[in-house]
């Protein structure tokens, strides 16, 4: 299902350097058109509709229509990705809604401290096995 | 044709960054975040440097950029010696069990800190209930505490994982800063700069000292020298045709974006290469290629014939018959084959049962339950292939009602997931010396053949079924065993072989060719001075699929039909040094199809070398179509030796270390 951007929403992220799009694409997709400010999706057929686009996108302007070559016409998936859940609207082709909220994280963006807490390495002890962790909380490393 | 070069007489020079680090990570996946995460621990005390460079944005990059709906890989109460046993059983007896011991024993302590990060991980109450992660994390314990996940198999957990890659690189990032502010560096990871080709040590061609690549986004070139390397850009993806026909081809099993680098660039430096005959062919739900392991494992749905007879159940006598004790329990390959024999008489669709899954779900649940259930069955695809949630609603598909189709889908090579394809490395030094493993240790653990080339996650061979815990685990195992090799090494200075700049003008030589040709035609799509990377990619999976077992011709070859094939694929090699590229974007999709290339002409050769048929339901010797213990229970080992270009192939003897 390529990602596609709707016209009207988009802004070209207000001229910066790069859009959210472009930043984000793990296959490097997402173009922007300078001379209109709009952003698109230059490859479809090489979209794994990963909807990391869609999720970052600040204008909500990135949608995703289904794989014509397929899927038939007329459902779409639209996800709302907020700091701790996500909710989606699932529209099928028949009209029906269902909708869904799950959680993404437990803890706040950013929150992160890697070793906080955590044992120094014994730099002794870089050559036997186990990590830093295992090797400071004293644990040995079964062998077979 | 004449050979063309490039001397930017045509498209504009690039500027040349060059950077020196001691660690040089490529790829910024699971493997590389585990790696900046604890050889960062390791290195930053010492004044070691730590350089990370990725394709893409490290967020959402590697197979796990969707998200994921489970953690496949946590041993918990389990015992690793188990874990090789079930991993040996799927890869068809053939595995280095040294490397997956010690990834089994190693694995937890990475989920443990992906729970302490904020992922969220599904958890069985004391009184049996089963809630959600944010639940879990409120009123249940941490795994490392003693907290009981909720199994979906002996070694999945189910998680809410839908930003489960924004989480490690979270990690990994503030890994690598505090590793950068320590040492003093300007910049120490790179997005969005796309790594090429290693480059030999001047004094030892068999010692990686540098590795060049190009920004997708600006006009510039970079060569890093660093004393170690993690390669680590994942497995191999659309090397064969695929089943789409058309914008479907994005959608494929497995990341898009894995273009088999991890082997490709090693492979031109004469690394040692294992068990590259072995591929994954996944039974999806067609064209979405949505899981179906949590359908399986944890809905307990049933695939069927058309007709709703249990394929596996129907053929096991006959799959005993022909491929003995390995049929016994029948691994992937062997459910594909099953799968397969009612395809070829007709007796398609197979369906997935969902239906009945549910209706046996309502015998023991109320209306709360089931809806709960549905909605974990929507969450199944929405957390990582969130296509096949927009398919059954474009199909107007309700799990509960209606059932699903199965299909087997084109191959993949990869070393991660329920394949084991790869870099032959290096084992851990405690197992390998108690053992006697002689020829599976040279002195660190998951170094490849090439001296300081190190690899984990999909680039290490041999060892399948890490999935993305054990991705990162064996990154942090090689991350660690990299600083000892720095500290080991102290007075080592990387040397090029050569002057950066011919790299360079090779690197950008399909922009030359582009420049210089384009006005030739009225229309630089069809242009006979060169080929685009669109073609190229196109012309290499129609090899692929028609000579070396591709799902259109029902994985089936032999070597008359291989030899043919790499014909073909000699030709295409040679075409692709008229490679075309208009920007940026282009000139990296000519270098990923390059490694395809490599990739994929490294399968071909390895299927061709083992004269068995080793994974049937992957794909299928036709002159060989017996497992063959007797000569081809070992690894296949294989070789591009570097002064002529030569691929050479050796047995290297498999040790059983866990006792059946």
């Amino acid at each position: 299902m390529p990602s596609y951007v709707i016209t009207e929403k988009c802004d070209g992220c207000k001229g910066q350097e790069r859009t959210a799009c472009m930043y984000i694409c793990p296959n490097d997709l997402m173009k922007l058109d300078r001379d209109r400010m709009k952003a698109w999706n230059q490859e479809p057929d090489q979209c794994w509709e990963c909807y990391n686009c869609v999720k970052i996108c600040p204008q909500q302007a990135i949608e995703v229509r289904g794989y014509q070559d397929f899927c038939p016409m007329g459902a779409n998936v639209i996800p709302l990705r907020g700091t701790d859940a996500i909710m989606w609207t699932i529209k099928f082709r028949d009209g029906s809604l269902k909708r869904f909220k799950f959680p993404i994280r437990t803890t706040p963006e950013g929150s992160i401290d890697p070793y906080a807490g955590k044992p120094e390495p014994d730099i002794n002890k870089i050559k036997e096995p186990g990590f830093f962790t295992h090797q400071g909380e004293g644990k040995e490393m079964p062998t077979p | 044709m004449e050979k063309e070069t490039c001397t930017f007489s045509y498209c504009a020079e690039p500027e040349i960054v060059e950077v020196e680090t001691d660690i040089l990570l490529i790829g910024g996946g699971m493997a590389c975040c585990g790696a900046a995460f604890e050889a960062a621990r390791w290195a930053t005390p010492k004044g070691i440097k730590i350089v990370m460079v990725d394709k893409a944005a490290t967020d959402r990059s590697g197979s796990v950029a969707m998200g994921l709906s489970a953690i496949n890989t946590y041993m918990g109460e389990n015992d690793p010696a188990d874990y090789v046993r079930y991993v040996r059983a799927d890869l068809m007896g053939i595995i280095r069990e040294d490397l997956v011991y010690d990834l089994g024993r190693h694995v937890d302590d990475s989920v443990h800190l992906f729970e302490e990060w904020g992922l969220p991980i599904w958890k069985t109450l004391d009184d049996g209930k089963k809630v959600d992660g944010a639940e879990g994390r409120k009123v249940g314990k941490l795994l490392k505490d003693g907290g009981k996940p909720v199994r979906s198999g002996r070694w999945q957990i189910m998680i809410n994982g839908e930003s489960y890659k924004v989480i490690v690189a979270e990690a990994a990032k503030k890994a690598l800063e505090y590793n950068r502010q320590a040492t003093g560096m300007e910049q120490n990871l790179f997005e969005r700069v796309f790594i090429v080709k290693l480059i030999p040590d001047a004094n030892n061609p068999n010692r990686v000292a540098g590795a060049v690549g190009f920004s997708v986004r600006e006009h510039k070139a970079y060569v890093f020298k660093a004393k170690v390397m993690l390669l680590a850009a994942g497995g191999c993806v659309n090397v064969f045709r695929p089943r789409s026909t058309g914008e479907g081809m994005g959608r494929t099993w497995f990341a898009v974006w894995n273009a088999g680098s991890t082997y490709a660039m090693p492979a031109e430096l004469g690394a040692k290469m294992v068990l590259m005959e072995n591929r994954f062919v996944p039974a999806r739900f067609k064209d979405g290629y949505g899981p179906v392991g949590a359908w399986f494992l944890f809905f307990k749905a049933k695939a069927t014939n058309a007709i709703g007879e249990d394929y596996c159940a129907k053929y096991h006598d006959m799959l005993k018959e022909r491929y003995g004790k390995y049929a016994e329990i029948l691994g992937t390959c062997l459910r594909n084959t099953a799968m397969m024999e009612d395809m070829k008489i007709g007796l398609g669709p197979i369906w997935m049962r969902t239906d009945l899954a549910f209706e046996e779900a309502k015998k023991h649940m109320d209306a709360k339950e089931l809806k709960h259930l549905e909605a974990e069955a929507w969450e199944d695809f929405l957390d990582m292939t969130i296509a096949q949630a927009g398919l059954w609603a474009a199909n107007n598909i309700r799990p509960e009602e209606k059932y699903s189709e199965l299909m087997p889908s084109e191959p993949y090579l990869l070393g991660s997931h329920a394949g084991c394809a790869g870099l032959w490395t290096s084992g851990p030094e405690d197992i390998c010396k108690k053992h006697g493993l002689d020829e599976y240790f040279w002195g660190y653990n998951r170094m490849t053949t090439i001296d300081g080339l190190f690899t984990a996650g999909d680039g290490c061979g041999a060892s399948g079924h890490k999935f993305s815990s054990g991705s990162h685990a064996e990154g942090r195992i090689a991350g660690k065993e990299m600083v000892r090799y720095v500290l080991d090494h102290q007075d080592y200075t990387p040397t090029l072989a050569k002057d950066p700049k011919e790299y360079v003008a090779e690197i950008f030589l399909p922009f030359e060719i582009y420049e210089k040709y384009k006005n030739y035609t009225t229309d630089p799509n069809v242009n006979p001075h060169y080929i685009r990377p669109s073609m190229l990619q196109k012309r290499l999976q129609k090899i692929m699929d028609e000579y070396v077992a591709g799902a259109g011709y029902w994985y089936m070859t032999s070597k008359t039909m291989l030899e043919e094939g790499l014909r073909q694929l000699e030709m295409l090699k040679e075409d692709s040094l008229r490679m075309a590229a208009a920007d940026h974007h282009e000139l990296m999709r000519c270098w990923e199809n390059y490694h395809r290339i490599v990739a994929g002409e490294a399968h071909a050769r390895h299927i061709l070398f083992r004269e068995e048929t080793r994974y049937p339901g992957y794909y299928f010797r036709g002159d060989f179509p017996q497992i063959d213990d007797e000569n081809w229970k070992c690894f296949t080992v294989s070789r591009i030796n570097p002064e002529n270009g030569q691929w050479e192939f050796e047995k290297i003897p498999y040790k059983q270390i866990i006792p059946d």
